[in-house]
């Protein structure tokens, strides 16, 4: 691995990512945005919903304004509180995009849109039994992460904080936790606000975040996409140094030798 | 013929998937369609007979986080 960052990939399930920034696709203000965004997110993977076609008028396909040949397309199942809907969603998404991977959701409630991680749970063992590569949107419960995992997951997703709450990481002693215990990758997915949060992610040792409403509803997103991007690399560089312990006093930096007495 | 499309109820003469997708003027590059609830395979489009009633889903990707 080279320590600039440049060849330090993650593998899923043979699926390779080039990017440890994740980008969604929902909330910008024209498709032609997006596509500004991601191209400066710098992104090869991105969520998509699966929604019925508009017969009314023709609107122009999502995927004109994604290069496929450089990114990969991961259905969710936003909007889905049960998993009946849940499994509904993620065949049809596959059979639409001609992917294994998902990204599930099974929410359980419309305030917090936290899942229902029972359900969660039901239908990663169903999907991971029908083929899919299932990435699974989960709490930051390493128990649960843990179960995820023995159902098949073939990467965890728990949040730093609600969707589009911008929150950050609110409790970043639980992601160490996830990823101490599970030997698959974690990605941190929803509540990342602002660069920072982003790079406290990485630098906890996540293997890559999602992003959608951080960078969407940023007053510039295509700015802010460039910004996650620097944040995303710059917190996985520093995971890989290995940074300082924290200490409660000081510590010269300059060497007491040589002063004048 | 009557199908209940995406909700909908509306009068076509297309007797299958593709036909179907052909007349409402649906050319989008990944599609996936239901139905009565089961998931017709792209491949079977071309074959896939439609029956007075049937309920039709058709969906594509639209942005999501």
């Amino acid at each position: 691995m080279g320590k600039d960052g440049t060849d330090d990939r993650l593998v899923i399930k043979g699926v390779e990512f080039s990017s440890r920034l994740w980008v969604g696709t929902g909330k910008y203000r024209s498709n032609e945005e997006m596509a500004l965004a991601l191209e400066a997110s710098g992104t090869d993977v991105v969520t998509v919903s699966v929604r019925r076609v508009d017969l009314k008028r023709a609107a122009g396909s999502l995927l004109n304004y994604i290069d496929l040949k450089k990114v990969k397309i991961l259905p969710n199942t936003a909007g889905c509180y049960s998993v009946e809907d849940a499994l509904r969603y993620a065949r049809l998404g596959r059979e639409a995009g001609l992917s294994d991977m998902v990204k599930l959701e099974v929410i359980g409630d419309e305030k917090t849109l936290f899942p229902d991680v029972i359900g969660l749970l039901k239908a990663t063992e169903t999907l991971a039994k029908e083929g899919f590569i299932v990435f699974p949107y989960t709490n930051d419960d390493p128990i649960m992460a843990r179960r995820l995992v023995d159902a098949g997951a073939a990467c965890v997703m728990p949040l730093g904080a609600p969707i589009g709450s911008g929150l950050g990481i609110r409790n970043p002693y639980n992601i160490k936790i996830i990823l101490e215990t599970l030997n698959i990758p974690v990605v941190v997915d929803a509540g990342v606000g602002t660069a920072s949060d982003a790079a406290i992610a990485m630098e906890l040792g996540c293997d890559a975040v999602l992003i959608n409403t951080g960078i969407a509803g940023a007053a510039d997103a295509v700015a802010m996409a460039g910004a996650m991007k620097h944040a995303v690399m710059a917190g996985r560089l520093s995971y890989r140094a290995g940074r300082i312990p924290k200490k409660l006093y000081a510590t010269a930096s300059s060497p007491l030798e040589g002063m004048l007495l | 013929m009557r199908l209940k499309v995406n909700g909908e109820l509306i009068e076509c003469s297309a007797g299958t998937v593709a036909a179907l997708l052909e007349e409402l003027g649906v050319s989008a590059p990944a599609v996936a369609v239901e139905v009565n609830l089961a998931i017709v395979k792209k491949k079977d489009f071309g074959t896939f007979a439609l029956k007075e009633d049937d309920q039709v889903e058709i969906v594509n990707f639209v942005g999501g986080g």
